[in-house]
């Protein structure tokens, strides 16, 4: 039963991508159910940017269903949710006015609540899933605010008529819409400092739902940015774009610090959701500058880079979520210091797991490259902006973009490292057994895609610059030439990119020493031994390096950031202090935006929660006058 | 057809036999300085000889990631033979990329060498492996500054587009942004390729070493082609600074003259940033590991500098 609908749900999946390819190509088409809900009717638009959403939605929801068929065909709890979550988030990018939005959006927020819920036993989820729905409504009430005041100023609940009203608005009004619905997008996206939820809720929810959430949903939110900057609102002042790219750029570097000290491995790698949402926001943020600028194919490419991210964070971010499922579903745990040596009895999912690792790091010529290669590519034509203001945010994303690739690379050497190599550290790992045939076959699916995407940018950038070329701004080239079937070029001698000349040399590269080495004759023979340990008897895995100790040097250096708290307890004998029994030694780092953001917030909430106590006698009688006096103000005030 | 062949295989023959030369040259140069008389400049070669007609010892604990991370690290540097206008301005796969490809290809060496280093299950592996990516780190937004401040002036992150200009206009070089991105990128040299003060690549005292640790447990031709990787990733990044900063004597012509010229360019360039090198390192004690960031962080400064220099002298 619950394999059918999964099946169904890989059907789902497929008939929307093939949809939102048909949109992205330039098929347009509209379906307008007037009757169904109030206020303006449920309305679907396809266009090239919904297209490229709905394509997106299928392209996870494919592979992540494939897998859930072996991983959680037990039990039918969540199927429901699991269908209605897919079909919402279809909805989303389709939705063409407010109403049909809101439904969908919340649609969406509470399937997935339901999803994250499923191992509700536990109480950490129950408290996962508290804070992601609180969160999730204030971006929701945020986005309503938003969307209402546009209607009430444009006069139309329906976007098609904001494109066309909303360059009338005043500045200030336009300010205020924009701030609204970023804030309520960047909340479901992740953006720091609005991703408490995130790295709570995507953890708790089965693995083929974090993939979806992290390769899907949080997309969503980066949807509704780029739809709100450049096209409902057409384009705004410089701070738009600025304070993007910025947001972009604290949440990449943050995200992927707390990665770097996080050693439950689905927690590690929501973290990195976070990081490479704010990735794609720096492409997206200097997309909207450059537009701005007035520099159409400058915008193009940022605006195509962060597209092409937010594709290629779906791949390999499904496919490390699916790879951490299979581990957590072969050993029972998601700490990593309880993992190791898996590589040897998991080697599908090692396999799989380490393309995934590869791509995220951004190493050549896989997909997570191609997009970084990018981003730095349209950063780096930022002197064409005549503002030294500007071009010193440009530097700052350019110099934060690179310090969160290199430590994404650190972190997935500690994620791969620590959990797939050395000796298992449980024995619940080392008991390991390979994930079944389904999950192996959703694996590779997406680690096709990962390899894909990396050596076609030649035929996914001009489709992806298609689909940006109308947020662009006058000035955008609607086809711009962007090389030949090999090499992408980057308009103006400024840059060119051939991933698959990289790979074959890469090839040969890798068969040149082999050649080499039997050529001159060098010792083909391999001898076995114990690994070298300064003369120790044997080799357990407690010697082996651990995550703590792999993420210590970034704790000291970035200690500022993490302000790591050192407790260290020691129980000794009763009998004489010179004989220990017991030291518990923890060195937690603690998150400064939890102390000093959501903490005063949380604390004045609660003091005013008290003195409101104060009128809720529980007195029936004293309720009914509270009624009769609101009543008594409406009228005199109507 | 043929001459783009032939100049990447040239440009791989040079650098694959010319870095074991350096390291020769660099060992020999800093023996000398510090009043030993140490080995001939050939020796790298007798040393992986040696290495090749051993038998690898491998660790039970190792998977076929330890085993491959030998020729993973051989092929990204091979490869970056390819991009860097080593002899050329336009090498073969110079259009494949720019100096972001060749910062990603380093960064695919580092990546399997420090998993390579965890494989094993020794903790000194572990450390090396965590040290080295620290390091790696730390170091790449000054990489990517100092080419920021490069295109700036060139109009292209082309690595020959920018070669290009700089010979055009040689007063460039003079430019208080390029010197200061010189510098930068000198003492990222210095921390990628393992050189002091950020490591040293003499000793195997446990509580000092970096590169070292993390290939602890390499043996025979594994070994061989490690240190072959880690000296053409040394030659590399010297024939980077040379010709990205100086580039007089790289060719634009695919003629056997001008890259005889640019060949014999190269080696004097070479032979001087390496008597640089060997200088720093016999003046300078390394650095405590945790005082390396305060190092990067320095150079990251300069590269910022350079940047902010660019858009000021406007």
């Amino acid at each position: 039963m619950a394999r059918l609908g999964y099946a169904l749900a890989a059907l789902v999946g497929l008939a929307a991508t093939a949809l939102g390819v048909a949109g992205m190509l330039g098929r347009a088409g509209t379906l307008a159910v007037p009757w169904l809900v109030p206020l303006g009717g449920l309305e679907l638009t396809l266009d090239p940017l919904g297209g490229f959403f709905l394509a997106l939605v299928g392209f996870v929801a494919v592979p992540a269903s494939v897998y859930a068929i072996g991983y959680a065909a037990g039990s039918t709890r969540g199927v429901l949710a699991y269908l209605v979550f897919i079909v919402s988030m279809c909805a989303v990018p389709l939705a063409a006015n407010v109403m049909t939005f809101a439904i969908a959006w919340e649609l969406m927020s509470l399937a997935s609540y339901f999803l994250v819920l499923q191992e509700r036993e536990r109480r950490e989820t129950a408290d996962a899933a508290w804070v992601y729905a609180v969160m999730t409504h204030a971006g929701l009430a945020c986005l309503l605010a938003g969307m209402l005041l546009l209607a009430a100023w444009t006069g139309s609940v329906r976007f098609a008529d904001w494109r066309a009203a909303a360059p009338a608005l005043s500045a200030g009004a336009r300010d205020l819409a924009f701030l609204l619905l970023a804030v309520g997008f960047a909340g479901k996206a992740g953006v720091i400092p609005l991703h408490v939820w995130l790295p709570l809720a995507h953890p708790a929810a089965p693995s083929h739902v974090s993939a979806l959430m992290s390769g899907v949903m949080i997309k969503l939110g980066v949807y509704g940015l780029v739809r709100a900057g450049t096209d409902w609102l057409g384009g705004g002042p410089a701070w738009w774009g600025t304070a993007v790219l910025l947001a972009g750029v604290v949440s990449a570097v943050v995200g992927v610090l707390y990665a770097l000290v996080e050693h439950d491995l689905k927690r590690l790698l929501a973290f990195h959701s976070i990081e490479n949402v704010g990735i794609i926001l720096i492409g997206v943020g200097a997309g909207m500058l450059y537009r701005h600028a007035g520099l159409g194919e400058l915008a193009l490419l940022g605006l195509a880079a962060g597209l092409y991210h937010t594709v290629n964070h779906a791949a390999f971010k499904g496919l490390l979520f699916l790879g951490a499922g299979a581990v957590v579903h072969a050993t029972g745990t998601r700490d990593m210091e309880r993992l190791g040596g898996l590589v040897k009895r998991m080697p599908w999912t090692a396999a799989c797991f380490l393309v995934g690792a590869a791509a995220i790091a951004a190493l050549p010529p896989l997909n997570g490259f191609v997009s970084e290669w990018l981003t730095f590519v349209a950063l780096l034509q930022n002197t064409r902006v005549a503002a030294p203001a500007l071009n010193l945010v440009f530097a700052l994303g350019i110099a934060g973009l690179a310090l969160t690739s290199g430590l994404a690379m650190a972190c997935f050497v500690k994620a791969y490292g620590i959990t797939f190599l050395a000796l298992p550290r449980s024995e619940a790992a080392g008991r390991a057994r390979e994930a079944g045939a389904a999950m192996r076959a959703g694996m590779l699916l997406l680690v096709a895609a990962c390899v894909a995407l990396g050596l076609g940018p030649t035929v996914v950038l001009p489709r992806l610059a298609a689909v940006a070329a109308p947020l662009a701004g006058p000035g955008a080239p609607a086809r711009p030439g962007l090389g030949d079937w090999l090499t992408v070029q980057v308009p103006g001698d400024f840059a060119s990119l051939s991933t698959l000349a990289i790979a074959a040399a890469l090839a040969l590269g890798l068969a040149a020493p082999l050649v080499a080495l039997r050529l001159a004759g060098a010792s083909r023979r391999r001898r076995l031994y114990e690994t070298w340990g300064c003369g120790r008897m044997l080799q357990t895995a407690r010697m082996a390096y651990t995550a703590t100790a792999f993420a210590n040097p970034f704790k000291r250096v970035f200690d500022f950031f993490y302000r790591p708290v050192k407790r260290l307890d020691i129980e000794f004998h009763p009998a004489s202090r010179l004989f220990v029994e017991r030291i518990e030694y923890a060195n937690p780092t603690r998150s400064i935006f939890e102390d000093w953001l959501y903490r005063p917030v949380l604390d004045a909430l609660h003091a005013a929660a008290r003195h409101a106590r104060a009128i809720q006698s529980g007195s029936a009688n004293l309720y009914l006058a509270y009624i009769l006096v609101a009543l008594l103000v409406l009228l005199v005030l109507a | 057809m043929t001459g783009t062949v032939a100049i990447g295989l040239l440009q791989i023959l040079v650098v694959a036999l010319g870095a074991p030369l350096l390291v020769g040259v660099l060992r020999t140069l800093e023996a000398r300085l510090v009043g030993r008389r140490g080995p001939t400049p050939w020796q790298p070669y007798a040393d992986l000889r040696k290495l090749l007609g051993k038998d690898a010892v491998v660790s039970e604990t190792a998977s076929w990631v330890f085993r491959a991370t030998p020729y993973v690290l051989a092929a990204s540097m091979l490869v970056t033979a390819l991009v860097v206008p080593v002899l050329v301005t336009r090498p073969p796969l110079g259009f494949a990329g720019n100096i972001v490809l060749l910062m990603y290809l380093f960064m695919l060496g580092t990546f399997f060498l420090a998993l390579a280093g965890l494989d094993t299950g020794s903790a000194f592996g572990g450390m090396g492996s965590s040290r080295e990516v620290a390091v790696a780190a730390l170091a790449e937004p000054t990489v990517i500054l100092a080419v920021f401040a490069l295109a700036l002036r060139a109009g292209t992150i082309n690595l020959g587009g920018v070669v290009e200009r700089v010979e055009r206009e040689p007063w460039l070089a003079a430019n208080p942004a390029h010197l200061l991105a010189f510098a930068a990128f000198f003492i990222v040299m210095l921390a990628e390729a393992g050189r002091l003060p950020v490591d040293n690549p003499a000793t195997h005292l446990e509580l000092t070493m970096i590169h070292e640790a993390m290939v602890l447990e390499y043996s025979g031709r594994y070994l061989a082609l490690v240190e072959w990787a880690s000296a053409m990733k040394l030659f590399v990044f010297l024939t980077l600074l040379a010709n990205l900063f100086f580039p007089w004597g790289v060719t634009s012509l695919a003629d056997p003259v001008p890259v005889a010229l640019g060949l014999l360019a190269l080696a004097g360039k070479l032979a001087v940033l390496t008597a640089l090198l060997a200088l720093v390192e016999t003046s300078v004690a390394k650095l405590r590991l945790f005082r390396v960031p305060e190092l990067l962080s320095g150079s990251f400064a300069l590269a910022l500098l350079s940047v902010l220099a660019v858009f000021l002298l406007r």
